[in-house]
């Protein structure tokens, strides 16, 4: 019954949005039954619709989990997007220094390496660098927030633009590969890349970029679970989320929590660069996000901040966004925007359910701080 | 560094600053009131896409800028229900109409102009180059006297230090808070169809790009006070204004980085609001939905 109640709101919430989208759809001058039947017909084709909206929906778990830790302990983390991309760039260059030789876009051997370690090494040390550096970038919100009473949403949206600037700019000035026309940096070395799905899955096709990631996305839910629940740490993040008054009277120091379940979160967002590095796109690409951090934010709400809601809403938007591209191109008026459409309604009423529930209490942190 | 440079260094910062001060007033209206906006990078979006496409089709900017306005206070509205009447949290509700304007805009030129984002050019006759500048500086004067010697703006500070009292003294906290984003919706979309119709002559994809987030930096660097805000406004333009004339400009052989000239009013914002210059301190109910007590 409890599981009832839990399901109802966000199957409500995801129907509203459909509703209303559906309206958008109308009012454009196109179809909605037929939008609709393209964007989930496609999404749920096998093996191309399946293996990318699978694809899709990685990194949104790895978003989804940052963004409920972070809310478990009360904080809002709006800067996994930034995370994301210092942890991106970082686990490129550890791939790039560690990984020998490489073939560069003109077709010319080179080598930026100090060394080349073996794919043993370099890819758990890859993935290591990943969380570390996501980690450490969500941190610093913590600790400023913790010891300095500065707004955690205030300083990720901040922290969001330096990230964005300051990989730019390594980028740019530092890893590009002389005379490439695009903002990327130089090919990781081959022993980073992890394996495509498509090495284990008969009949995928080796097209569809879906790898090793979307398991250690699987992997990461039950960890969260595990840590949550299980741990002594999870525990105190959480009492310091539900009430952190009664934490601190119970002797957990909510400013350790704090920081603590930053870092966790940061390195949870961090490991989508894993996804995108190691296992697509095998270089740091400027600007490669598709706003995976925000679209987390629905996808913690939508999920309830548990790791199995979250697979499951995880799965949902990467399915809009897979379904998007036919949309795109098979109907007169409709573009792939719609997905933005929809997400921003999803979010809008499980914001306001929330409310209803009088769930105010997770959110106690938001009253005691500045902004 | 000769006098045109210099002249034209002023003239560009006060135009960067406008779309940045319109949008961080607007802000402060609503923060004032205790309600979280940092929505305002949608307003601007809807504010600048409304304004062009307006534009485009009736052929006056300023039928354009009052559809920008009113579109504005269009999105603001959503925030303002979502936030007053169904106490969403307030910072969730914001980034859904940041993420609900990306799509809306896009959505709305593919259907009408056949383009992915963008509406059609408008001829250089029908741009309002000055007028939104004129009126953001006016705003600055009006709004501290608004805000500091009416019983408008007194309610609207009680409603934001102290809705408690501010109800018990008959003030009307809903009342005053949907007035505030309201405000600040119409005054987003002034920012916004400045963009459009005034810096440029289109509405491109996500043209605001992040300039809604720095005005709501120069609110908090201007501690949520009108006048500290504008000079807030004026220093983060004239960064940009810097990062602009220095672009491909050589200093000893070295180019200067452009990413470090942008991110100074990120940095900036970061460090008044960990308290290491000076305190800013907040309205007090900021972030708190009201509820009436029984």
């Amino acid at each position: 019954m409890k599981l009832l109640r839990e399901l109802l709101f966000p199957l409500v919430a995801v129907a509203a949005a459909f509703v209303v989208g559906g309206i958008v759809v109308l009012l454009i001058g196109d179809d909605p039954i037929y939008t609709y039947k393209l964007l989930i017909g496609s999404a749920l084709s096998w093996p191309d619709g399946i293996g990318r909206t699978l694809f899709y929906a990685t990194p949104l778990i790895f978003t989804g989990l940052a963004v409920a830790v972070a809310f478990r302990c009360g904080l809002l983390n709006i800067g996994a997007e930034g995370q994301l991309y210092v942890a991106a760039f970082a686990t490129a260059w550890v791939s790039i220094k560690l990984g020998g030789t490489v073939v560069d876009v003109f077709g010319t051997p080179v080598n930026y390496s100090w060394a080349s370690l073996p794919a043993v090494l370099l890819v758990p040390l890859a993935i290591l660098t990943a969380i570390v550096v996501g980690g450490a970038w969500g941190a610093i919100a913590g600790y400023l927030k913790a010891y300095f009473g500065a707004h955690e949403v205030i300083t990720t949206i901040m922290l969001n633009f330096i990230a964005v600037a300051l990989v730019s700019y390594f980028t740019q000035y530092h890893y590009k590969v002389p005379g490439d026309p695009i903002l990327q940096t130089a090919p990781i070395g081959a022993a980073a890349h992890i394996p495509r799905l498509s090495a284990f899955i008969p009949g995928l096709p080796e097209s569809i970029p879906l790898n090793v990631a979307f398991i250690l996305a699987l992997l990461a839910c039950a960890l969260v679970y595990v840590f949550l629940w299980r741990t002594k740490w999870g525990y105190e993040i959480r009492a310091t989320g539900a009430n952190p008054t009664a934490a601190e009277y119970g002797g957990i120091s909510i400013r350790k929590q704090i920081v603590l379940a930053m870092a966790v979160s940061g390195g949870l967002a961090g490991m989508v660069g894993v996804n995108e590095v190691l296992g697509y796109h095998h270089r740091y690409y400027d600007s490669f996000s598709e706003n995976y951090g925000f679209t987390g934010i629905a996808v913690a709400l939508l999920g309830r901040n548990h790791p199995v809601g979250i697979i499951f809403s995880a799965l949902l938007f990467g399915m809009l966004q897979r379904g998007a591209i036919p949309v795109d191109a098979f109907t007169e008026h409709v573009s792939k925007d719609l997905v933005q459409v929809l997400q921003a309604i999803v979010i809008l009423f499980v914001a306001a359910e929330a409310a209803f529930r009088g769930s105010f209490g997770r959110f106690g942190l938001l009253k005691r701080s500045k902004v | 560094m000769n006098e045109i440079f210099k002249l034209s260094l002023i003239f560009s910062t006060i135009r960067l600053s406008t779309p940045l001060l319109l949008a961080a007033l607007g802000g402060l209206y609503s923060e004032r009131a205790g309600v979280i906006n940092i929505a305002l990078e949608g307003l601007m979006l809807a504010g600048a896409f409304t304004a062009a496409a307006v534009t485009h089709y009736a052929g006056n900017p300023w039928i354009g800028l009052l559809a920008g306005i009113l579109a504005g206070m269009a999105v603001a509205s959503i925030h303002a229900v979502a936030c007053i009447r169904y106490k969403a949290d307030q910072v969730v509700s914001g980034t859904a109409i940041n993420i609900l304007m990306i799509g809306v805009p896009a959505l709305l030129s593919g259907a009408f102009f056949l383009s992915s984002g963008s509406t059609p050019q408008i001829p250089k006759d029908n741009l309002i180059p000055w007028t939104p500048v004129v009126i953001a500086f006016l705003l600055v004067p009006l709004t501290w006297y608004v805000l500091y010697r009416t019983p408008f703006g007194l309610r609207l500070r009680a409603v934001g230090e102290n809705p408690g009292a501010a109800d018990a003294a008959g003030v009307s906290v809903n009342g005053m808070r949907y007035a505030a984003v309201l405000l600040s919706g119409a005054l987003a979309g002034i920012g916004g169809a400045y963009l459009s119709i005034g810096q440029s002559s289109l509405f491109t994809r996500n043209m605001t790009s992040g300039r809604g987030f720095i005005a709501l930096a120069a609110l908090i660097f201007g501690k949520w006070r009108p006048v500290q805000t504008m000079l807030a406004c004026l220093l983060f333009g004239f960064t940009e204004a810097i990062s602009i004339q220095l672009q491909g400009v050589k200093v000893g052989g070295e180019e200067i980085p452009n990413q470090f000239i942008q991110i100074i009013p990120y940095v900036l914002t970061i460090v008044v609001l960990a308290g290491f210059i000076g305190q800013a301190r907040a309205p007090r109910a900021l972030g708190m939905p009201y509820q009436k007590e029984r």
